[in-house]
């Protein structure tokens, strides 16, 4: 008897380990589905990664939404971070350029990242940017500030329901990050 | 592993090896059975330690005794040594014992497994202790280990995560074996749907382990990659999200609770009978409630994310989905309800807290469906409500449940009987403080405390006080639980039990057909016939 079992629980043994093992790459599958996910239904409030071609919409003079900007820093980053303007009245169709400043606030270079994300997210898709410091990593020389403008329309077809939308940037420092890579 | 099995059937009749090294190397399920109820008794103490250090802080407003560092690594490791370290191992410890006797094997499939598993997990527990003398402090972000919070952990972190590691691996071979055992090592006549109720939530519950522990173990590899390997998993600076990281966690954190309370379940459902002296009432639906809890498990995990910015579909799904699992759960309730009705009831201690469960247990559940409203949770969501509610479907759930079972067999397997008056005061001691230390934790939350936070706003110093004191009653009470348990494996009460132990105990599971004490080697030819009263 014992035999027979024996070797019925090595076989099972061995699926088990399978599914053990199949499991934890689920959870890195996860990862990418995640993405994949968000991206198909538009959730998360992630904005476009790269400039969009400046389209001509027709302006929609019927309807006024706010737009609200938010700068923020991470992990009280030396940044001074801000915005000529935390609020604005926008037509959709009509493009607008925004200017946002930061300083770098250290007497060493500064390699950092801005982060967009709108709120509510399932408007982020009709948020489009032509340009954007977010679009890649902004070099600060030692004490250097900068003025970075954003260009940007409201899609007209955005829906009826979204009044108010709110576009946050947070500053990453990613100085450490990048010396590291560079290096190895 | 055949080897093993063959050398174990060779010799009947020696008892267990002479000397401490018995306990190192064993292979006996009895054993290590023992090894991990005991394990988990000491971890007890120790979060329950942590516990008191957390209520002291917040007997009054204002900062007391601890920094908010530490306090904040209280409450992580509180959590974390409760679930891994005394809940956990508890159920695994009476799965040791008791499955191989229920389903008449003569041990576990896989005893080498059985000990390696059983000293990983004390490895485990020790790495992630020795955070706590490390520089940085030990972790104090939860025991949900969010990002980017978790990442500000000093020299901890790797420490934690690696304990983790060994906790989830200890626990994965635990489950493995568990499985092995019961699909391979029953009687020929212990068909499945013949299982006693324990061993059934253990089978499902190994299931769940073997799925959600590697996913675990994936995301905290993740925060370690993040933190130390300039990966981007949940750095939004370098494209990933912290959100995920809460996706991840919590499909493995939500089937992770069930783990801890469907063989809570089985031990009920295996009192319940025995004191109501009937049978089961619905054994079907049993097995069949407690395989839709664990699948249910899977697909409501984001409830505990409702206030991440989820969409309203996404919210709206989770709400239904989480307030359908209150169907089998209720299910459950009525069957052990309908048990006992006109039942020949009698009222020894392993009844007492299986009784005290059904009814407190229904309470954390009220309060789990309140919360699985999406708009309701917006206020309760991180206040002390949340904390009432898992307390009360751990400690007067789990945690009883688990003492009953420590009642119910501790004359099988000492062969002693407790002493009975000492069991029932630590049941109303428990069963009294346990509801005075967590009911004004509701009130609490509903009024806005949230919960993680060392000091408080001076209108909740009345409640805060009131649970604080039912803490200092409940902790020490349970120093009563560890005096009986020596007192009885000493001798008990001197009057020696019969082989049934409780009165028509073996009309219900083989393990009562066995002498009392159990002998070291039981059932090394498999009972010709099995308890069959539940069908």
């Amino acid at each position: 008897m014992s035999g027979n079992v024996g070797q019925k629980n090595t076989r099972l043994v061995r699926k088990l380990v399978f599914i053990v093992l199949a499991m934890f790459g689920f959870g890195y599958a996860l990862v990418p589905l995640y993405d994949v996910f968000c991206d198909i239904t538009g959730l998360n409030g992630k904005t476009n990664k790269d400039a969009v071609a400046e389209v001509v919409y027709e302006i929609d003079k019927s309807r006024e939404i706010t737009i609200e900007f938010i700068t923020s820093v991470n992990n009280s980053a030396p940044i001074a971070f801000t915005t000529e303007k935390y609020k604005m009245k926008i037509h959709p169709g009509q493009y607008y350029t925004v200017n946002f400043y930061a300083k770098n606030e250290t007497d060493k270079k500064m390699l950092a990242r801005a982060i967009p994300s709108v709120t509510p997210g399932l408007a982020a898709e009709y948020l489009e940017k032509i340009e954007c410091f977010c679009f890649s990593d902004q070099t600060f020389e030692p004490n250097q500030g900068k003025s970075m403008p954003v260009r940007f329309v409201v899609n007209p077809e955005l829906p009826a329901r979204y009044k108010t939308i709110t576009l946050a940037y947070t500053f990453f420092d990613n100085t450490k990050k990048s010396l590291k890579n560079n290096k190895g | 592993m055949s080897a093993a099995i063959a050398e174990h059937d060779d010799h009947h009749d020696h008892g267990p090896a002479k000397g401490w090294l018995r306990w190192v190397v064993t292979t006996n399920h009895k054993d290590i059975g023992t090894l991990y109820l005991v394990f988990a008794l000491a971890m007890f103490f120790v979060g329950g330690t942590m516990a008191l250090i957390i209520r002291s802080e917040l007997f009054e407003p204002g900062m007391q005794f601890v920094d908010p560092q530490f306090f904040n690594s209280m409450t992580t490791m509180h959590a974390l040594v409760m679930v891994f370290g005394a809940v956990m191992p508890a159920f695994v410890g009476l799965a040791n014992w008791m499955i191989p006797m229920m389903i008449g094997a003569p041990d576990m499939a896989l005893p080498r497994m059985n000990n390696m598993s059983f000293w990983m997990l004390v490895a485990g527990v020790l790495l992630l202790a020795s955070t706590l003398f490390m520089e940085g402090g030990a972790p104090a972000s939860g025991w949900t280990l969010y990002p980017p919070l978790v990442l500000q952990t000093g020299n901890a972190l790797p420490f934690a995560i690696f304990s983790v590691h060994l906790l989830g691996i200890s626990s994965i071979m635990g489950a493995i074996n568990i499985i092995a055992t019961i699909f391979n090592m029953r009687a020929p006549a212990m068909t499945l749907m013949k299982m006693p109720m324990f061993v059934w939530t253990w089978l499902i519950t190994a299931f769940l382990l073997i799925a959600i522990m590697p996913v675990f173990a994936g995301a905290v590899t993740m925060l370690l990659t993040d933190r130390f390997f300039d990966t981007s998993f949940f750095d939004a600076a370098g494209g990933g999200d912290p959100v995920l990281y809460q996706h991840i966690f919590w499909f493995f954190g939500h089937p992770e609770v069930y783990v801890m309370i469907l063989p809570t379940f089985g031990v009920a459902s295996t009192i319940i009978p025995v004191f109501a002296r009937k049978p089961l009432f619905g054994y079907a639906s049993m097995v069949y409630a407690t395989a839709a809890i664990a699948f249910l498990s899977f697909i409501v995990w984001a409830h505990h994310m409702f206030t991440t910015g989820m969409p309203m579909a996404g919210e709206l799904y989770f709400m239904y989905a989480t307030m359908l699992i209150a169907i089998p759960t209720g299910v459950k309730i009525f069957n052990w309800t309908a048990t006992m009705w006109k039942g020949a009831m009698t009222f020894e201690t392993p009844m007492l807290f299986s009784i005290a469960f059904v009814v407190l247990f229904t309470l954390g559940g009220f309060t789990g469906l309140m919360m699985a409203l999406a708009p309701v949770d917006m206020q309760y969501h991180d206040t002390y409500f949340i904390v009432a509610h898992f307390h009360y479907t751990l400690v007067p759930a789990s945690v009883f449940i688990i003492m009953a079972a420590g009642y119910f067999w501790l004359p099988k397997w000492t062969g002693n009987m407790y002493d009975e008056k000492l069991a029932k005061l630590h049941f109303w001691l428990s069963a009294i403080s346990v509801n005075i230390l967590f009911f004004p934790q509701h009130f609490l939350g509903l009024a806005g405390m949230p919960r993680r936070i060392p000091d408080y706003a001076v209108q909740f110093a009345d409640w805060n006080m009131i649970s604080s004191i039912g803490a200092f009653i409940y902790g020490p009470s349970q120093l009563l639980f560890v005096y009986i348990v020596y007192k009885t494996i000493k001798g008990g009460t001197g009057e020696k039990v019969t082989d049934e132990v409780w009165e028509g105990a073996s009309k219900h599971s083989l393990e009562w057909t066995l002498p009392s004490p159990v002998p070291y080697h039981t059932f090394s030819t498999p009972p010709k016939k099995v308890p069959t009263e539940h069908l």
